[in-house]
């Protein structure tokens, strides 16, 4: 039978590597998909516990999720339009070569 | 060994391997597609986890919609020198970082007494989340319709600034 600890543990692993993807990629774009991934493993846990943990209110979990998965597709359309722009000004979105705030 | 475990493992290894795909492939729009692979695998999850509605949003939205913009955002920020960026030189310290924070996890996840499964859980029904959302979550919900609507036009704005300064 599958429990809590086997969602938490595959939740974790997913934001570890989300995390790493978003810290290590040159591309803005790349970076993009790391939060994407980390915000899926954090609806991963919200749904192991709405699923697993006995509550009042069951059904709590499962709408958080869904305002989670609408901020995330928001930020992934406004991000897509910085990078676009920021390829319009710079001509490149290598985010190590974006370092105009840098001193 | 019951079905459901089957199914579990079998997900959880679609869905690491299609990430750590994301991170080992050098070709970004590879590393888009190891992305969505990753993303059906959680909604396989949320099936298992007898959230269908949540499962069907999945699809759509991070399946259709998000995997439609990170292509186009790939396509229209020239993807001839995309393969050539690869991972930057602070690898090794967000390697650390997020190894730590694994570790850290995995501890906190594994020496933690968590509440016992709640037994068989009744299935969901999409009429009740529907009315639980919007009776009780009524105006967080109508706020998120506005996050969207601002992102949305923020989103215009910002791509089509070029055009209205020439």
């Amino acid at each position: 039978m599958i429990s809590l600890e086997h969602v938490l543990v595959v939740g974790a692993l997913l934001f570890s590597i989300g995390l790493f993807i978003a810290l290590s990629r040159r591309n803005a774009v790349g970076v993009l998909m790391g939060i994407e991934l980390m915000l899926n493993s954090v609806n991963l846990n919200l749904i192991g516990f709405a699923r697993f943990v006995e509550a009042p209110r069951p059904i709590d979990g499962q709408v958080f999720a869904v305002f989670v998965i609408t901020v995330a597709a928001a930020e992934a359309a406004v991000a897509l339009a910085l990078a676009v722009a920021v390829y319009r000004l710079r001509q490149t979105i290598d985010v190590d070569r974006l370092n105009l705030l840098k001193w | 060994m019951t079905v459901a475990e089957v199914v579990f493992y079998l997900l959880a290894l679609l869905s690491v391997i299609a990430a750590v795909g994301v991170v080992t492939v050098p070709n970004v729009v590879h590393a888009a597609l190891f992305l969505i692979l990753s993303l059906l695998g959680v909604a396989g999850f949320y099936i298992l986890l007898s959230s269908e509605f949540l499962a069907l949003v999945q699809v759509l939205i991070y399946g259709g919609a998000v995997a439609t913009i990170i292509l186009f955002g790939l396509m229209l920020t020239g993807g001839r020198d995309l393969p050539a960026v690869g991972p930057g030189a602070q690898w090794p310290l967000a390697l650390l970082v997020s190894g730590a924070l694994v570790v850290l996890l995995l501890t906190a996840v594994l020496n933690t007494t968590w509440p016992r499964d709640a037994g068989e859980m009744t299935l969901i029904s999409i009429n009740t989340l529907g009315s639980v959302l919007f009776r009780e979550w009524l105006l967080p919900f109508e706020l998120a319709s506005l996050v969207l609507l601002v992102a949305l036009i923020g989103a215009v704005v910002i791509s089509s600034q070029e055009e209205r300064e020439s």
